[in-house]
């Protein structure tokens, strides 16, 4: 566990769009399924006003002064959560991570007996990884703070999605129209969930390709999942595409009868060179991250000229200020604050 | 000690006898003496059942009560005061208890437990394999001489399908059926609901409708096989009901049973809850139950079959946990519902949408499970009002509506999807060989006394 209770610096202000936080009323981010274009696009601006901030020499400014965000992270994760720390120090916020696996939580104690501690001590964010799917729902539903889901099992990663639609849009403007391939181990994917939420919610063409046996039950059918076109040949799902994306192939899946091994998959799915020329010229690769290079990404790819995965990370952070100075907006508190304005809520 | 009673005025609906009329009841020794027109009973107590139903006490052939060994989840006093509540005067217990129920010891515990403190008739169900785990029989005869009715391993199925085999025409020889728990255990997998698009929205592991549709197909095969009685446990595929219908026309010796919950909810139940689609997902623990609510048309399915016959009966699966164990994440939640209190007023769902008829509700919920498992061997006249049968009676409302709230269930169990659900049916009164078990709106009776 580690506090920063370093001062901001006082001299430099978060100018914010003026109203950017105007009408925003979510406490929690728990995934984008309900997000309306107003919303997404009032993210994006604001992490338009956060990148201004990283550009500066002295990236810190103050608007999150006396705010405690506690990341909760009960599967390990150092990319996203050294970004949600670090959004929350540039913000001026104090941030204490815990790592479930040294925490009462080793020792039993139950999910929303540990949100209801850390929000006594005075948690007010909560940034909560889990394993298992719906995790953070359950504990926004016993939460006075605002929880922000890091990453819940198969089903959601918002702030994902967001960092992703915003290095999108940097590229090409507008999304609307756009042909986004999301490759790889969808019916595993928290990532590829939220961003199809977020797309086609933004009118992108959104195709997802994958082996049959990786690819989720009604997707592409059902009309209440989001409205993706499911292609299982690559070479013909990359014709012509924006973007293409790949997932991360976990080796667990190859040895678990999903696919016949890393040699057939990377054959038929890899995005490399030859294929990524079938795609727009100039198109996007992206990638969530961790690679698995020569698996589902070719090493030329992943560091050639079209690869935005660097940019991703950096628009993480920007994105995760934003994600953050947002839901403050809404009052949520933890400890005594909490316990003292709860009689008004 | 059981009183003299007078249920008068009531419809009255005796599907063994296909009476469906105007009629009073009369309970003397415990035992149904009459029933006719205008019946006079000098010093009987006398309920008025004018506007309501009567009909037999029903019978539930699936519920878990916990004990011995689960007492923190429901124990026999409990269980049995949650089937008084719903209107059922027989369950049979599961044996998945700690220790199982897979020796004559653990059933004469069961037995003597529920003769000093259940409510209703306890009939035991004892374990197919030796601790449940599948691989070497249970002494099923002599559970069989102890009492139990039928054999199962339920919570989980007979996977081995030699053991099943071996199983069926053991439990064949002594007249018993065994009710097997239909999961392919390599296709089921870690799914902890139905596989389909809500699956899909959740990010939740799903367990495809195959994997209870392969398991129904092989105990079929082998129940044909065998020449012996399987009853397929708490049905729920389109598949597995076309498989069952196809068998029983083929004269294969199938039965099947159905939950209340399986006829009426599906799996957006996980994520919207059972009172429709809220703002944001539920990723609601207590609708997580195995086998997991499935697809609208597979709740059809099980409705069509029901009505035609292919299915025989509803059973409530009965599955009460603690509170605990459904206040955590999804994957961890325990399977169940406790539905023994609200089976009656869910199932009539089914009456009120016009899709089966309220005497055909009540054959399903009375003497057609107790055909099922020859219940009348044991207890005869049992589901149903014939003169000389045990007095178990069931005083219903079937407009009466009420919203369902938890905590006042008589079960430990308060696991239902329900919660704050508007049913339309209900149970007003519960007689039990001649004793009161249950009134509504009035004092629950004690297991061994009766009140004037």
């Amino acid at each position: 566990m580690t506090t920063d209770t370093r001062p901001a610096d006082q001299t430099q202000t978060l100018e914010a769009p003026a109203a950017a936080d105007e009408g925003w009323r979510r406490r929690h981010l728990l995934d984008l399924d309900d997000f309306t274009v107003d919303e997404l696009e009032q993210v994006m601006a604001a992490t338009d006003t956060m990148k201004e901030v990283l550009s500066r020499e002295v990236p810190r400014v103050p608007a999150l002064r006396g705010t405690t965000v506690v990341t909760l992270f009960y599967e390990n994760s150092t990319r996203t959560r050294t970004s949600f720390e670090l959004a929350g120090k540039v913000l001026g916020a104090d941030v204490i991570n815990i790592a479930a696996s040294g925490s009462s939580v080793a020792k039993g104690e139950s999910l929303v007996d540990t949100v209801k501690t850390l929000q006594a001590v005075g948690a007010d964010v909560l940034v909560m990884r889990h394993s298992r799917s719906g995790a953070p729902y359950l504990a926004a539903r016993h939460a006075n703070c605002s929880v922000i889901n890091a990453g819940d099992g198969l089903h959601a990663h918002p702030t994902q999605a967001l960092l992703d639609l915003y290095t999108m849009r940097s590229a090409l403007g507008d999304v609307r129209g756009r042909k986004v391939v999301i490759v790889g181990d969808i019916l595993h994917s928290r990532v590829a969930r939220s961003n199809m939420w977020a797309l086609t919610a933004l009118g992108a063409e959104v195709v997802v390709c994958a082996p049959p046996t990786l690819l989720p039950a009604g997707l592409g059918t059902n009309t209440d999942l989001p409205p993706v076109r499911v292609e299982t040949d690559l070479d013909r799902a990359v014709e012509g595409a924006d973007v293409v994306m790949a997932l991360r192939m976990q080796l667990e899946r190859m040895h678990g009868g999903f696919v016949p091994g890393a040699r057939e998959y990377s054959r038929r799915y890899q995005v490399n060179a030859e294929r990524l020329a079938r795609a727009k010229p100039g198109a996007l690769v992206m990638h969530p991250g961790p690679m698995n290079e020569g698996v589902e990404i070719s090493h030329e790819v992943a560091h050639g000229l079209q690869s935005r995965v660097e940019e991703q990370v950096t628009n993480g952070v920007a994105v995760r200020m934003a994600v953050l100075w947002l839901v403050t907006r809404t009052g949520a508190r933890g400890g005594i604050r909490a316990a003292s304005s709860r009689g008004a809520l | 000690m059981s009183e003299r009673l007078l249920i008068s005025g009531g419809r009255v609906v005796d599907p063994a006898s296909g009476r469906d009329e105007v009629a009073d009841v009369l309970v003397e020794d415990g035992r149904v003496a009459r029933v006719g027109r205008e019946l006079v009973a000098n010093g009987a107590r006398v309920i008025d059942a004018g506007g309501l139903v009567v009909a037999p006490g029903f019978v539930d052939l699936h519920t878990h009560l916990r004990e011995p060994g689960l007492e923190y989840k429901e124990d026999i006093a409990s269980g049995t005061r949650a089937a008084a509540r719903g209107g059922f005067t027989t369950v049979c217990a599961m044996p998945n208890t700690e220790p199982a129920m897979d020796t004559r010891s653990v059933v004469e515990f069961v037995l003597r437990a529920a003769g000093e403190r259940a409510a209703v008739r306890v009939l035991p169900v004892g374990a197919v394999t030796r601790g449940r785990q599948g691989a070497e029989l249970a002494e099923l005869a002599d559970l069989a001489e102890a009492g139990c009715v039928a054999f199962s391993d339920d919570g989980a199925p007979v996977a081995d399908a030699t053991v099943m085999r071996r199983a069926l025409e053991y439990a064949g020889g002594l007249g018993l059926a065994v009710i097997d728990h239909c999961e392919e255990p390599s296709l089921a997998r870690d799914g902890v609901m139905h596989e389909g698009w809500v699956s899909t929205r959740l990010g939740l592991r799903g367990q495809p409708a195959a994997a209870e549709e392969a398991m129904v197909a092989r105990d079929i095969a082998l129940a044909q096989a065998t020449g012996a009685h399987v009853h397929i446990a708490h049905i729920s595929t389109r598949g597995a009901v076309e498989a069952v219908r196809a068998a029983k026309a083929r004269g294969v010796r199938v039965t099947a049973e159905v939950t209340p919950h399986h006829l009426t909810l599906t799996h957006e139940a996980v994520a919207f809850g059972a009172g429709g689609r809220a703002a944001e997902l539920a990723y609601e623990t207590n609708a997580k139950v195995n086998p997991p609510l499935r697809s609208a048309d597979d709740v059809a399915a099980c409705v069509e079959g029901l009505a035609d016959g292919t299915i025989d009966c509803i059973a409530t699966d009965h599955a009460p946990h603690a509170v605990i164990e459904k206040l955590c994440e999804f994957d961890d939640a325990a399977f169940g519902i406790s539905g023994l209190e609200t089976a009656f007023a869910l199932s009539m769902r089914l009456v009120h949408d016009g899709r089966l008829t309220l005497a055909a509700l009540v054959e399903r919920m009375t003497v057609a499970p107790a055909r099922v498992l020859g219940l009348g061997r044991s207890v005869p006249g049992i589901g149903t009002l014939a003169e000389g049968a045990p007095a178990d009676v069931v005083v219903l409302d079937p407009e009466a509506t009420w919203v369902v709230d938890p905590q006042r269930f008589a079960s430990k169990g308060r696991n239902t999807p329900l919660a704050g659900s508007e049913l339309r049916g209900r149970v007003i009164a519960t007689i039990a060989g001649g004793r009161v078990v249950f009134e509504h709106e009035g004092e629950l009776m004690a297991a061994g006394g009766t009140r004037g």
